[in-house]
């Protein structure tokens, strides 16, 4: 026997690849697909799916969408062209989650450059801050944030004993923000980390010699060079940031809605398994087009994150 | 006990559209020194892993004291082998890195303990059992892999660039300790190398491989001044070529003439055919510089190009109408005169020996 | 890009250049500003919770005095414990489920070639990059097509699912730095595949083995979103216990038991990086 699984190549492989490839296969592939066919069912009476097939679900949420100009000044400038509830909810999930993502980076940025050229001593120990918060369950963390500015939590109470009114910290898209910031920083830190700490200074010398400015520098040498980390941090902060529920209900109350949530709530609440599953397949194709940008500009060196 | 210790016959090994090895034969002999040598992807590193049984020949049969290989897995043959990168286990001491053949074997642990410190012995590295890898130099690297490989008393060691990652002065060392250790030892040593100076200086026969095919097999005198093609002329030392027809032949000497310039004569090496084109090899240290002519039959006008000086020899470089020729003449005058020397742009005769030059075809 | 640049000499030491924020200077104190205030920022929060689990009163209005009861709280409720008990159960599992699949997997992909090879890379980047809340309702409702009803089958196999790609994609990683030589060398010396894969191989993959089984061990413990669809009564992990909690209204509890998960993190972090600094020497 042992001759045989010698000679066939094919049959080692198979047997390495059968135990993981079924799994996928059955408990990941297969899931997605029956959902998507779901979309295509109507909704019984307690909110499963059944036939007759339908683009009902789909119709739905592209239903209301007007053409509506307006402009409008309360709470910032906003322009608007066009109306419609799901896609407003679909837009501010993804305009949400693409400024979390750009304020997590403006954040994590400096914060890994300093790791990285910190002496090694330190580094390790600037790395084992960033990776507790990075183990610890985002539950466990968005729930002390959550904790933290409650409206009879510390903070307000510190407020109130200097003599300052409280404030209603929570409840809103600001908090929500905060929330996927909170969340998300160690998600970022880590991957520019791995990459800046590979990066070789003496590249920017070099550059330096030739001519170029700080910024020039940066931009024609530092930055493609430590896209594949850049990239990592943006998808692995994205995509939980637009699929986002722990944020959403704890810090935002439910009132801020985002895509994530509202699917959520036709599992659970709401019941409609089709409707929700239809919202699913349209969330899952603006994560793949995401997916696909970091694959054509970075050259996946994702493995080399973890 | 056969002919030979190692024997390819007809050996072919494609990957895909890429024939690293093409149609070679060769057979090694008991107790020999033998070098693969070649420019980097010529195949030889790939023979030496089908010997090992790394990899199976596409077509053509590999023997080992006789016996075909076919398709035995590396475990069950009795040959060992040095690897490039040393492979030394990192989890394991040096003691147990040498030992672990012989574990594999079923040796007894008594058994083992003797041969192993005899293996350290050999290798001169005997207070180093307790070490580990990481924790000794590259040329202590490369002797506890030699001592692992030859503690298994193998038929045929096999060893693949194992100096290749020691510095100038190791490598020197080394290659005359493994010299020593192979004649001590007794056994067929087969060596991968692409450095030519290390393959004429060490072995007993060598095999010049170029893009997959032996293109000569014979003793370092042999390679050097007999080479049979351009390729192996070119490859091992240096030389200097003139292209020509060929315009007279006998058995030993040829006659080449060059587009209108002056004709030349050499040895005439097989394939050489009369009224074909062939090239004449002559080796710069076989050439010399003289004032005046000395009338023998290989004597040219020459103007000097150039001159450089390097202490035991001087090598001038000088223009024979279009051609470009090295000479290198060893310098067996000691003198401060700065005459002494050609001068760039000086004229000169050039001369050398029939029976010291080659005329190889094609 | 890069091949702008040209580079003369020898690299002697990869040391920050000197216009680009050299210490002492304007931006570098910056930068150290930045980092302290992000630091405090991630940790605040956290500290303010411990410190509050050991506050007597019940909300964060006001510090009380010192009290340990909500850890005694805490260790008597048995629908905690038993919480805590299936979320280590499922973890154990899913651990032990990912880590052999996982890595026979990266063996594959990583020491073959094979058609569908191309395939099976992008398919193996897809659980990292779907959001969990769409993986998991898509495994509720495979769960309820095939009338599996919920509990900690359905959990550990969820939990295997979402575990694997990430053990998978360590075990890569770990593969392509491995010497093959070192295979080859050993049965050369007279060992076959299963002794070589035993005495060699394993050993020395056992670092990374170890790494990604923390890994997945922690992405189960914490696993909130898909453990929430695809859990049944009786088998609340933990952090579904505790979403619940935190939804009912103030729950001091909570913060003891956050506490000890934290506690259980720094452990965890502490370990890897003991590992992580064997395998460097």
């Amino acid at each position: 026997m042992l001759q045989v699984l010698r000679e066939r190549r094919a049959l080692r492989i198979a047997g390495l690849m059968a135990p993981g490839g079924a799994w996928l296969f059955l408990f990941f592939l297969i899931p997605l697909l029956i959902m998507a066919g779901i979309s295509f069912l109507s909704r019984d009476r307690l909110g499963f799916p059944t036939f007759p097939l339908t683009l009902q679900n789909y119709w739905e949420i592209v239903r209301d969408i007007r053409f509506a100009p307006s402009i409008s000044l309360e709470g910032g400038l906003t322009i608007r062209l066009l109306e419609g509830l799901y896609l407003e909810l679909f837009w501010r999930s993804i305009w949400l989650s693409l400024l979390s993502t750009l304020v997590t980076l403006a954040i994590a940025f400096p914060v890994a450059l300093f790791m990285a050229r910190l002496p090694p001593r330190y580094r390790t120990l600037a790395l084992f801050l960033v990776m507790i918060p990075f183990w610890t369950n985002f539950l466990v963390r968005t729930y002390a944030l959550q904790f933290m500015l409650r409206s009879n939590g510390p903070i307000n109470t510190l407020l109130r004993t200097i003599g300052l009114e409280p404030i209603d910290l929570l409840f809103t898209p600001a908090a929500v923000m905060l929330g996927l910031v909170y969340g998300n920083l160690p998600f970022m830190i880590l991957p520019l980390y791995t990459s800046l700490e590979k990066f070789d200074w003496t590249m920017i010398e070099a550059a330096n010699d030739l001519g170029a400015d700080a910024l020039r520098a940066f931009h024609r040498v530092m930055l493609p060079l430590i896209s594949p980390g850049l990239l990592a941090g943006s998808i692995l902060t994205f995509v939980p940031a637009i699929g986002s529920y722990i944020t959403v209900e704890l810090m935002g109350g439910g009132r801020t809605n985002m895509i994530g949530y509202a699917i959520a709530q036709q599992f659970s609440a709401s019941a409609n398994w089709p409707f929700g599953s239809a919202m699913s397949l349209l969330m899952m194709i603006i994560v793949t087009f995401a997916a696909v940008l970091y694959f054509r500009s970075g050259r996946g060196e994702y493995r080399n994150v973890i | 006990m056969s002919e030979f210790a190692v024997e390819m016959r007809d050996v072919s090994k494609v990957f895909g559209d890429i024939v690293a090895v093409d149609h070679v034969s060769m057979g090694i002999r008991h107790n020999e020194f033998f070098a693969l040598l070649g420019p980097s992807g010529c195949g030889k590193t790939t023979s030496l892993r089908m010997i090992a049984g790394f990899e199976r020949p596409t077509s053509g049969e590999i023997y080992i004291d006789g016996r075909a290989m076919g398709s035995t897995p590396p475990f069950q043959r009795n040959v060992n082998t040095v690897f490039q990168s040393y492979a030394l286990f990192p989890h394991m001491t040096v003691e147990q890195n040498i030992s672990f053949g012989l574990e594999m074997k079923g040796v007894s642990k008594a058994e083992i303990a003797r041969r192993v410190s005899e293996a350290l012995e050999l290798v001169r590295l005997p207070h180093m059992a307790k070490r580990y890898p990481k924790q000794m130099s590259g040329g202590q690297q490369q002797r506890v892999a030699l001592a692992r490989a030859l503690v298994n008393r193998p038929k045929v060691l096999l060893l693949d660039e194992p100096l290749g990652a020691l510095d100038a002065k190791l490598r020197k060392e080394m290659q005359i300790e493994l010299k020593t250790l192979q004649r001590e030892v007794g056994i067929t040593f087969i060596f991968v190398t692409h450095d030519q100076e290390e393959a004429l200086s060490m072995s007993d026969r060598i095999a010049v491989f170029s893009k997959g095919k032996v293109l000569q097999i014979g003793t370092p005198l042999e390679i050097y001044e007999r080479p049979t093609t351009r390729f192996v002329a070119d490859f091992i030392g240096e030389t200097n070529f003139l292209t020509g027809k060929v315009t007279y032949l006998d058995g030993e000497f040829a006659q080449l003439a060059t587009n209108g310039g002056p004709t030349f004569w050499g040895r005439a090496m097989p394939g050489v055919r009369l009224g074909v084109e062939a090239t004449l090899s002559v080796r710069p240290e076989k050439l010399q510089l003289v004032e005046q002519p000395d009338g023998s039959p290989n004597c040219y006008e020459v103007t000097v190009h150039s001159i450089a000086y390097v202490g035991s020899d001087t090598r001038v470089v000088v223009m024979l109408g279009e051609n470009r020729v090295d000479v290198w003449e060893q310098n067996t005058v000691s003198t401060l005169d700065p005459n002494y020397f050609f001068k760039p742009g000086e004229r000169a005769w050039l001369t050398f020996k029939p029976e010291n030059a080659l005329v190889l075809a094609g | 890009m890069a091949s702008d640049v040209i580079l003369l000499g020898e690299r002697s030491e990869i040391k920050p250049p000197r216009r680009i924020a050299r210490r002492g200077s304007l931006s570098w104190f910056a930068l150290v500003t930045v980092t302290f205030f992000t630091f405090a920022f991630l940790y605040v929060p956290i500290a303010v919770l411990i410190a509050f689990s050991f506050n007597s009163a019940r909300t964060g209005a006001t510090w009380q005095s010192f009290s340990l009861q909500w850890y005694e709280r805490v260790f008597s409720n048995t629908r905690i414990l038993e919480a805590a008990a299936n979320s280590l159960i499922v973890a154990v599992l899913a651990t032990v489920g990912s880590v052999v699949i996982g890595t026979l997997m990266a063996m594959a992909m990583e020491r073959y070639q094979f058609r569908t090879k191309l395939a099976w890379d992008a398919i193996l980047y897809l659980p990292v990059i779907i959001p969990e809340i769409v993986m998991g309702i898509s495994l509720l409702i495979f769960f309820a097509t095939i009338s599996l009803s919920r509990g900690i089958v359905t959990l550990v196999i969820s939990h295997i699912a979402f575990c694997m790609p990430f053990v998978y994609l360590t075990m890569r990683a770990r593969l392509a730095d491995f010497d093959k030589s070192l295979e080859e060398a050993a049965q050369d010396l007279g060992a076959d595949e299963w002794t070589t894969f035993r005495r060699i191989t394993l050993p020395l993959l056992m670092p990374g083995i170890i790494s990604s089984a923390l890994l997945a061990f922690t992405l189960s413990l914490d696993d909130f979103v898909i453990s929430f669809f695809v859990t049944g009564v009786g088998s609340q992990t933990l952090p579904v216990y505790i979403w619940g909690q935190i939804r009912r209204g103030i729950t001091p509890e909570i913060n003891a038991i956050s506490t000890l998960m934290l506690l259980l993190s720094i452990v965890l972090v502490i370990v890897a990086q003991l590992i992580q600094r064997r395998q460097r020497t």
